[in-house]
């Protein structure tokens, strides 16, 4: 699945330098940045936010590429275009009220995450005081019944894929039905991107299926990195490829120093 | 027109230890820093603190000044996990009603307006409501009929903030990208003290829209060159990156020992001599 794409990519084989270990093959960063570009396809106009490297390459790969209308910011107050240029300004206020209005679709990180889609940041330990204190649920329980909330996980292990977690953030499709139409009403959780696979939540109970695995990765891999049983469909399909003109992206435009590559570590390749 | 300059000391002199007190800023963007250290040249204890936390919550946890804080995160940004704060956190030392970002603003709203609480959807379905069991929902009496938290109104004794400028009646101007909520914290106070980069006679010639923060609003002015240290203070300033590592990594006490022992100057010039050495 990682085949040589050296005939396909249309690139000088030079390009890829040390990097990527003298031949072009995807690596299972560039996949993933694909599969985390995947989550916007479709989305309109709609503010794609980003948390972390490979969704912040993933949003801009969606937006130079099939999700052209997507707004973007610099990290902090002002909406940017590709070349850096400001088209708008969202300071704090304004983006929390973005996300009521629901026109945004933000790609967080999980310290836990469990079969339902409920996702933990802000501490291990669910009493007090916390074993661990983390982050805070920030904006989690907002972003959660306003607008499409996806995840990036980029270490899978049965530490973040757990039963149950400690502290409930972002919502769950569970905890989402069980509070009612107004918590339920604009709840939607399109997609999980880890450094295995991807997952979503297209089963009759919503919780949580393999929907592909990174090429390379084997089914029981994620298995025993998952804390919980996942439904998988038969036959199981594998991520898709970055085509030409999105490996050419990646590589030699949003990413020629190859950061991507140091946040999924040298197993990935 | 009364002039409202004083001291860092003054101003923290107005404060008392139980009261609860709002820290504007955001994370380790703009935090009013000078006047939390000069708070705890105090010994001003047992507060209630609202707060986006940053290092102002970091530095007055670890001195075991708070008693309950109300946030939806403590972060240093660039190193997402406030050490001090987690310490203190672990260790038992202080309570906390973790809010959602969308609930803490509706919040400051609600407290601005003087109304007991504003409607959000946000909050349903979460932890929130577990951790803080006197949280209340309600339901639109309209035809719609749906459920919302009630967000409580985030009142506040007092109200410490760090702007660009200001002049001596307490108006305020930002000149970064965001003002935060800054301007919400100190209508949601009884008193607020604004300290500033620059104390100016007036703002002639300033985009109206940066005057974020009224007279009306404001009970002391504070000069405070500086003052945000180590946090940013765009655009006259970034974050102090290296400053904030170094904080971040050393023990409290050692900390503290070096930088906490005199006054705002004595700071300042110790954060001069520690760049010094380093660079030497």
């Amino acid at each position: 699945m990682t085949g040589d794409q050296n005939d396909g990519n249309g690139r000088n084989d030079g390009n890829d330098g040390n990097q990527h270990g003298g031949g072009s093959a995807v690596s299972r960063a560039e996949h993933c940045v694909v599969a985390c570009a995947e989550a916007w396809r479709g989305d309109g106009e709609v503010l794609a936010s980003p948390i972390g490297l490979i969704p912040s390459l993933g949003a801009r790969l969606a937006r130079l590429t099939f999700s052209p209308d997507l707004l973007l910011t610099d990290g902090e107050a002002l909406l940017t275009g590709e070349d850096g240029s400001v088209e708008g300004w969202l300071p704090y206020r304004r983006h929390l009220e973005l996300v009521s209005g629901g026109r945004r679709h933000v790609m967080m990180g999980a310290s836990q995450l469990d079969r339902h889609g409920n996702q933990n940041i802000s501490r291990i330990g669910g009493g007090e005081p916390p074993e661990r204190q983390l982050l805070g649920v920030r904006g989690a329980p907002v972003n959660t019944l306003n607008h499409p909330v996806s995840y990036w996980v980029p270490r899978h292990s049965p530490r973040v894929f757990v039963t149950r977690v400690d502290m409930v953030c972002g919502v769950g499709y569970d905890r989402a039905a069980a509070a009612g139409p107004s918590a339920s009403r604009y709840h939607r959780i399109p997609r999980v991107v880890s450094d295995l696979g991807v997952f979503d939540f297209e089963t009759p109970d919503r919780s949580m299926r393999l929907a592909s695995l990174h090429p390379g990765v084997t089914l029981d891999r994620v298995r025993a990195a998952t804390g919980f049983a996942l439904t998988v469909p038969e036959p199981l399909p594998y991520t898709r490829d970055p085509g030409p003109g999105e490996l050419r992206l990646i590589r030699e435009v949003l990413d020629p120093e190859g950061l991507r590559d140091r946040e999924i570590g040298a197993v990935a390749r | 027109m009364s002039d409202k300059t004083m001291t860092p000391e003054r101003a923290v002199g107005e404060l008392r230890s139980g009261m609860t007190i709002g820290i504007g800023g955001w994370g380790s963007r703009r935090k009013p820093m000078a006047l939390v250290r000069a708070l705890l040249r105090t010994d001003v204890t047992e507060l209630t603190v609202i707060s986006c936390g940053g290092p102002d919550i970091g530095l007055l946890a670890a001195a075991g000044r708070i008693r309950r804080l109300i946030a939806p995160f403590v972060t240093l940004d660039s190193v997402p996990l406030e050490p001090h704060y987690r310490a203190a956190r672990e260790r038992g030392g202080l309570a906390l009603t973790e809010i959602d970002e969308a609930m803490f603003l509706w919040g400051l709203r609600a407290a601005a307006n003087r109304l007991p609480f504003l409607p959000v959807r946000a909050g349903l379905g979460s932890d929130v409501m577990r951790v803080s069991p006197e949280l209340r929902t309600v339901v639109s009496p309209y035809e719609d009929g749906e459920e919302f938290v009630a967000v409580p109104a985030l009142r506040m004794d007092a109200a410490l903030v760090h702007l660009d400028r200001a002049d001596r009646h307490g108006n305020g101007q930002y000149l970064g990208p965001d003002p935060y909520f800054d301007d919400l914290f100190c209508a949601a106070a009884e008193r607020a003290y604004l300290s500033c980069e620059r104390l100016v006679d007036g703002f002639a010639g300033a985009v109206p829209q940066t005057l974020l923060i009224g007279r009306h609003s404001v009970t002391g002015v504070v000069e405070t060159p500086n003052g945000a240290h180590f946090t940013s203070c765009a655009p006259g300033h970034g974050r102090d990156e290296a400053f904030q590592r170094m904080y971040a990594t050393t023990p409290w006490d050692a900390f503290a020992e070096r930088f906490l022992q005199g006054d705002e100057k004595a700071y300042q010039a110790a954060v001069e001599s520690w760049h010094q050495e380093r660079t030497r």
